[in-house]
């Protein structure tokens, strides 16, 4: 008998056709196809079953065959064929028993999804849920980033020399990790290896879960089109593993194999089941809106009137006589280079748009030198950089200026519009919005958590399906119906996609639903704005994005508003920065000309670029040119790059050395000024670093008389803050305390196979890591004899809020260590549940808790003892925070000493850890401010009035931090919050709030696994640009 | 503990109770409808929303933090599409929200409400908790001990249907039978509710028994078999169809039978929380005696049901509180009850235990409770039962329909693999 499996995944769709009466399995495969579908799914269902009915006529005419669909893509077309749905996972663990029957585990990765099953005890099977990473589609886009066909990114990986540390979590992640990397320079091959690394520690430590997949010699199995196509992936998995894992042969076909196999005997007629799918109508089912336009007239308007937002013209031509000055403005973004040259009036004369190929630095060499070879007579007076290789530049070319790309995009809008209240850039893979305030940058929205609703958003979708992006574009301008997709991760996004095309979405209609759902993501996600009233009347958008018109128009029909779009809105971070090098070389010039500038900022209302022309005249004699190497300089340029390691601090930062000839170098990937000025940190005014020190005293303190035994206390969440109690408390009780070590990514990746969930926050992911070191101590010479970590639903209470509970997370963590972590059962792990919120019950309770801890032979503790341990741990507990809110007071003294900004850096105490914090305190400090932390303040005489129920101890103390820093000029507040704290959806808006009634600026960090420090720094940066210029207003 | 300082808001007041309609978002249709009667008979005037589409989400995203819980999400940008829609005079409609306690950040959802009707411009609409022990004064709206007790008499009558309806619906010889007796037994109990019967407890007694005999006496032919599969979850999710995008229906569609534990367990759970913490941490002696008292009541009523359905023969009995925390104690301590705490880790047990070895854990996006009792726990109930077939199935605005139903079908085809030989 003849069953056919059809297989349609996310991106191929595949098809096996099996004969029941040959006699091997080997001999029973008569015909296999696979190719790609570019989402035209019917289409291609129907033309891959017509092709089968005709190879197979032959050999049984039109005789019916058995027929079954699997994946994803395929339930739309098996629902409404009535044809027989074979779930994927299950189809591959069918053709796996039957063609490698001694597998016993097997990974397969496909285009969007990622699954692992075991076979033994009993079947049990992973999937990638609701993260793409890791996947066919992330080394797609991956590679599409260093500008390589995914083979290349495998061969290039087979010749790496180090492996930076990339986000395995999740792609968006991973995205922000490599592009600095690329853009500080670093090899190719290292960068590549690194992807496929991450890949391989996402599968295993996000679908594994605890399960123990590797030593089990030969039994791996893997499939699909990853690792069949990318031998050096494999490799990473085997090493990984500790296996030698299979890829047999037809690795790509198991699910349509398995589909096949699974095929009931109900009978289908092939050719007339093809005929009816390609003439399937889908009904209008899925979710539309409005169309963008409903007329070409009413587009025309609409070009006409953006139209009007030109840039200057050169009011004469310059050709290669002119010999005034020049400017020069570099925007080096996450994906393209951007540069242009402005004449002594601001207008633009030369402009360069480009990929950067990874490596940014040949393009603007070729620029310059066009420059140089064009206007030979001309005098280049001042240049200046942003952007993510804004460092790389400046250095490689000599540029007299860096600026935050914040600034460099008001700058260009203010020449647009001087009046201008919001700024709205979307470029590749980032959005960066901020409000204008008094003529300063204020609020800055960036997207840190997701790169959807972004330029390679729209792109990667267009490359799915085979468009070119602009046709892509164009096509959703008259969509009738266009999709309604909502605003959430591109993963979310690709399914909802499906979804639609399974109810009949055309490509116009999705096109426009996407533009949408960029519009969206940006208002509501990003900038979460709930009226546009709140985005003023004055608004610019910028960034390649935005010159997509369907972007454009969904943009202002969303806010109800008109905005400005200048027609180089893809150029505006150079043209800032060449109006910057201008405006400052220019002050350098006679600085009595700032004041008249920021006098025309007032009047000027014209949207031609402002007060570049008043101070030209006169300046003569001390006429100054720009640092930026000369043409013959540029002639003799080279770049060398170099990777390597740091070993300044325990951080070990992956350190890309760039040299350009003889005299500059670059450094790039580090965390803080170490590497670069070679010196020591001057001593900071940090109070993160103080409460490091302090708890470290803790660790380190050894119990000479220790008779009852030694306990290890993990250094993880709630202990960060109460190690000082437990410590005093133990110890004085007679035992000998271990703690474990702060963390470092080693700690994260010791303790990675035992997570039980994914999207928890980071500092709880560490827990796992802290117990697996103090596991290893169960032996000598460090010994322990168990391990307390206990379970706090109550926290202190300090009488700042009406309750005084701790996160679910930080209160239950301990439940979540002994369910998973399985050495934990081989000793003594104390996690029961203790309140230290009521002393008394505590004396009274703690002594039956403890017991199991002491040592045998040792006597166990009296009640007397018990009392007088307590007491010593409270007043333990009261002197460390005491020497914390001391220290704070001293800090903020000295810095109003020495005019130094406060920032209030807030979040928990366990923030301070390094591997959670990645050194965020630090780059504050370098940036010329104070660090307090939130519990750095004395408590308020109650809790302050909140819109929201303020029921957690450590939450309750941002509220007192945010009312502080809204009560002092010098104060600035940043929040860290942790990605996944569901707690901090609600104090963010909260503290946000506060800080913003009293006109000031909220901003928030998020952190995770691995920090986008370049977002970081943008918005250290953005802050200090803005607290400065509120000085001076 | 300090006194409350959390911002002004609108009062529910004695004149509104006669002038305004409460809206109240619809997290178990037969439940929910017995509960409006029972408001109605207290002289409210109750109106359970059923507005859907992506005007509900749109709004949630719109006025709540995205990164908010996807409950919280859903039922406010439900209440804001309503008053937004233009069917209520915003001058004479209140809503009503259920208030969890709780470390869980879903006591917060009431601010989050008020905050998102300000930004709305709906500030004036007064938002009425519906919580036990609340710390609000809204002179209209008191949930007085008798309230409560006809309300939770009203659960126990939910979780009959739901329970007995579950078992015999898939089996049923003549296709509806089982809806057409809800509909029927939800009508009588209208009736009664309304005119204030059906609520002492001999009355109550008499009326499970009756109605656990009319479930059973549906003919059944259970010559095919299905997959049984329960569902646990965040309590909105778990239940409301619009949260988990009619998840029960899928199953039904999948030829499976659907267990989905009650509302009465998680009421005991809420309920038993205090007095434990009490024994765990220290407190007042006195207030636990007199809680205990006041559970003592209630366990009446949940036992009056576990007996009725436990009294026809083949039907699976919702188990008691003290039942599913004994379930529970070698997984995972009492004293997580945060959220759905234990009681989720506990339903899994008892679903397993009764032969539901296939679940569905249904929880929001990212809610911190369940990334320990949820999560956590499913690879210690597989060392526990190892026939364990447990799926987590997140819910957000942005996870569709085809991704969850691929992965809820994975976990039917593993439990089909599992029944064969």
């Amino acid at each position: 008998m003849i069953r056919i499996g059809l297989d349609v995944g996310s991106t191929t769709i595949k098809c096996v056709v099996l004969d029941d009466d040959a006699p091997a399995a080997v001999e029973q495969l008569i015909f296999s196809a696979y190719e790609r579908h570019y989402a035209r799914i019917q289409e291609k269902t129907a033309e891959l079953l017509a092709c089968v009915a005709r190879e197979l006529a032959p050999r049984i005419g039109s005789e019916p065959v058995a027929l079954a669909i699997a994946g994803s893509a395929g339930m739309g077309v098996a629902e409404t064929h009535n044809i027989e749905f074979i779930q994927e996972v299950y189809a591959t663990h069918k053709a796996t028993q039957r063609l490698v029957p001694e597998a016993r585990v097997v990974i397969e990765l496909g285009g969007e999804d990622a699954k692992i099953i075991f076979f033994e005890p009993s079947l049990d099977v992973c999937m990638n849920g609701t993260c793409a990473g890791g996947t066919g589609a992330f080394i797609d886009q991956m590679a599409t980033l260093l500008n390589v066909s995914p083979d290349e990114l495998g061969e290039l990986a087979l010749a790496h020399e180090k492996i930076y540390a990339i986000a395995s979590r999740c792609g968006v992640f991973a995205k922000t990790d490599i592009q600095p990397l690329i853009n500080q320079g670093a090899r190719k091959e290292d960068i590549a290896a690194s992807i496929l690394h991450a890949v391989a520690n996402q599968t295993i430590a996000g679908l594994a879960q605890g399960r123990r997949i590797g030593g089990v010699e030969g039994g791996v199995v893997y499939l699909g089109g990853p690792l069949t196509f990318l031998p050096a992936l494999r490799t990473v998995f085997d090493e990984k593993l500790d296996t030698t894992g299979t890829c047999p042969e037809n690795s790509l076909l198991f699910v349509a194999y398995g589909a096949a196999l699974l095929a009931d005997d109900t009978r289908v007629d092939l050719a007339g089941l093809a005929e009816s799918i390609a003439h399937f109508a889908g009904g209008e089912t899925y979710a539309h809106t409005a169309p963008l336009f409903t007329s070409q007239a009413e587009y025309d308007a609409f070009c006409v009137r953006h139209d009007r937002a030109t840039a200057p013209a050169p009011t004469e031509v310059r050709d290669a006589t002119y010999s005034g000055d020049l400017y020069l403005g570099v925007d080096a973004g996450s994906t393209t280079i951007k540069a242009l040259v402005i004449d002594d009036d601001g207008a633009i004369i030369d402009t360069l748009y480009e990929t950067n190929d990874g490596n940014p630095v040949p393009a603007v060499r070729t620029f310059l030198q066009r420059i140089y070879a064009n206007w030979p007579q001309a005098t280049l007076r001042g240049a200046c950089a942003t952007g993510y290789g804004e460092a790389l530049i400046k250095n490689a070319f000599n540029l007299d200026f860096g600026i935050v790309e914040t600034m460099a995009h008001f700058y260009a809008a203010r020449a647009f519009d001087p009046q201008v209240e919001f700024i709205i850039d979307i470029g590749g893979q980032d959005i960066k919005c901020f409000h204008i305030r008094n003529g300063a940058l204020d609020n800055l929205f960036l997207n840190e958590a997701c790169s959807s609703g972004c330029g390679s958003f729209l792109q990667t979708f267009a490359a799915a399906l085979d468009v070119d992006i602009e046709q892509f574009a164009r096509l959703g301008l008259f969509a009738e119906n266009p999709v309604d997709l909502g605003s959430r991760c591109t993963v979310f996004m690709n399914s909802s996609v499906k979804q639609a095309q399974k109810e009949g979405a055309t490509l116009a209609d999705i096109s426009a639903g996407l533009s949408m759902s960029v519009v969206k993501n940006a208002l509501y996600k990003v900038i979460r704005t709930t009226s546009p009233e709140q985005l003023g009347a004055h608004i610019v958008v910028q960034g390649g994005t935005f010159l997509n018109d369907a972007v454009l128009r969904a943009f202002e029909r969303e806010i109800g508003r008109e905005v400005v779009r200048p027609s180089i809105a893809g150029l505006m971070g150079a043209y800032g920065c060449a109006l910057y090098a201008h405006e400052h070389t220019r002050h350098r010039l006679s600085s009595s000309c700032g004041a008249t500038i920021r006098a025309h900022d007032q009047k000027q209302v014209a949207a031609r670029p402002i007060g570049l022309h008043s101070c030209l005249h006169g300046v003569s004699s001390t006429r100054h040119l720009s640092s930026t190497i000369s043409a013959a300089e540029l002639e003799a340029f080279t770049q060398t790059t170099e990777p390597t390691t740091c070993t300044l601090c325990s951080n070990s930062c992956a350190l890309v050395v760039s040299r350009f000839g003889f005299d500059r170098t670059f450094i790039g990937g580090n965390r803080c000024e170490r590497p670069i000025t070679g010196a020591s940190h001057a001593p900071h005014l940090n109070l993160f670093a103080y409460k490091r020190k302090l708890i470290d005293t803790y660790r380190t303190t050894h119990n000479e008389q220790a008779f009852r035994g030694t306990v290890g206390i993990p250094l993880v969440l709630n202990n960060y803050e109460l190690l000082p109690f437990w410590h005093t408390f133990f110890t004085t009780l007679g035992f000998e305390v271990v703690t474990s070590t702060p963390s470092t990514r080693a700690t994260y990746l010791a303790g990675q196979h035992t997570i039980p969930s994914d999207t928890v926050c980071y500092p709880a992911k560490l827990a796992h890591g802290h117990i697996e070191e103090l596991l290893s101590r169960l032996s000598p010479p460090q010994w322990i004899d168990g391990i307390f970590y206990p379970c706090m639903h109550f926290n202190v209470d300090e009488g700042q809020s009406e309750n005084h509970f701790n996160c679910p997370i930080v209160a239950y963590y301990p439940e979540t260590i002994a369910a998973n972590v399985p050495g934990v059962t081989e000793t003594t792990f104390v996690h029961d549940f203790v309140g230290i919120h009521r002393s008394q019950d505590f004396i009274r309770r703690i002594g039956a808790i403890i017991a199991p801890l002491v040592a045998s032979g040792a006597s166990q503790p009296s009640t007397a003892e018990i009392k007088t341990a307590a007491r010593a741990a409270y007043a333990e507990l009261d002197r460390y925070v005491t020497k914390i809110r001391t220290h704070a007071q001293d800090i903020i003294v000295q810095a109003r000493a020495e005019g130094m900004p406060i920032i209030a850096l807030c979040g928990r105490p366990y923030h301070i850890d390094p591997e959670v914090c990645h050194g965020i305190d630090r780059l504050i400090c370098e940036g010329g401010a104070a660090v307090i932390s939130e519990d750095a303040l004395e408590p308020a005489s109650g809790p302050p009035a909140t819109h929201t129920l303020n029921q957690w101890t450590y939450h309750a103390r941002l509220y007192r931090a945010a009312q502080f820093a809204a009560e002092h000029d010098d104060v600035h507040l940043i929040q860290l919050v942790s990605f996944g704290c569901g707690l901090d959806a609600i104090t963010a808006d909260e503290v946000c709030e506060t800080i913003e009634q009293n006109g000031k600026i909220y901003t928030q960090i998020k952190i995770d696994e691995i920090t986008n420090t370049g977002a970081v720094k943008i918005r250290l940066r953005s802050l200090f640009a803005a607290i400065k210029q509120g000085d001076t207003y | 503990m300090a006194a409350s300082r959390t911002r002004a808001y609108v009062e529910f007041t004695r004149e509104m109770k006669d002038t305004h309609t409460i809206l109240a978002p619809n997290m178990l249709p037969v439940h929910f409808e017995l509960l409006c009667t029972v408001f109605e008979h207290e002289g409210y005037r109750l109106e359970l929303l059923d507005n859907e589409g992506p005007g509900v989400v749109e709004e949630g995203l719109r006025y709540v933090h995205n990164d908010i819980c996807y409950p919280a999400l859903l039922v406010i940008g439900q209440f804001i599409d309503a008053l937004k829609s233009g069917a209520y005079d915003t001058d004479r409609v209140a809503l009503m929200l259920t208030q969890t306690g709780g470390g869980c950040r879903a006591s917060n959802y009431i601010f989050l409400l008020r905050k998102a009707l300000a930004q709305a411009g709906f500030g004036h609409v007064p938002v009425v908790p519906l919580a036990a022990g609340s710390r609000e004064k809204h002179a209209g709206f008191r949930l007085t001990v008798s309230t409560m007790r006809k309300l939770i008499t009203a659960v126990a009558y939910g979780d009959l249907m739901m329970q007995m309806g579950n078992q015999t619906r898939p089996y049923e010889m003549y296709p509806g039978t089982t809806d057409a007796l809800r509909a029927r037994l939800v009508a009588g109990l209208a009736q009664q509710l309304s005119v204030g019967q059906g609520l002492r407890f001999r009355e109550l007694e008499a009326n499970l028994h009756a109605m656990a005999a009319d479930f059973a006496a549906i003919e059944l032919d259970r010559s095919i078999p299905k997959t049984k599969v329960g569902i646990v979850g965040e309590i909105y999710v778990k239940y409301a169809p619009l949260g988990n995008n009619y998840l029960e229906e899928f199953l039904h569609s999948q030829e499976c039978e659907v267990m989905v534990p009650g509302l009465m367990s998680f009421l005991m759970y809420s309920l038993t929380a205090e007095p434990y913490d009490i024994e765990l941490y220290g407190g007042s002696r006195l207030r636990a005696l007199v809680l205990e008292r006041f559970i003592g009541y209630f366990r009446r009523i949940e036992q009056a049901l576990v007996d009725a359905v436990a009294a026809q023969p083949g039907f699976i009995a919702p188990a008691t509180i003290e039942h599913l925390q004994e379930l529970s104690a070698p997984v995972i301590s009492r004293g997580v009850h945060m959220g759905e705490g234990y009681l989720l880790t506990a339903e899994m047990v008892e679903l397993i235990e009764n032969g539901y070895p296939n679940i569905v854990v249904a929880q929001p996006f990212g809610c911190l409770p369940n990334h320990i009792v949820g999560k956590g726990m499913v690879g210690k109930l597989k060392s526990l039962y190892p026939q364990t077939n447990i799926v987590v199935i997140d819910y957000d605005p942005g996870a569709t329909p085809v991704n969850q139903h691929n992965r809820i079908k994975l976990m039917l085809a593993v439990a089909r693999e599992n029944l064969l030989p």
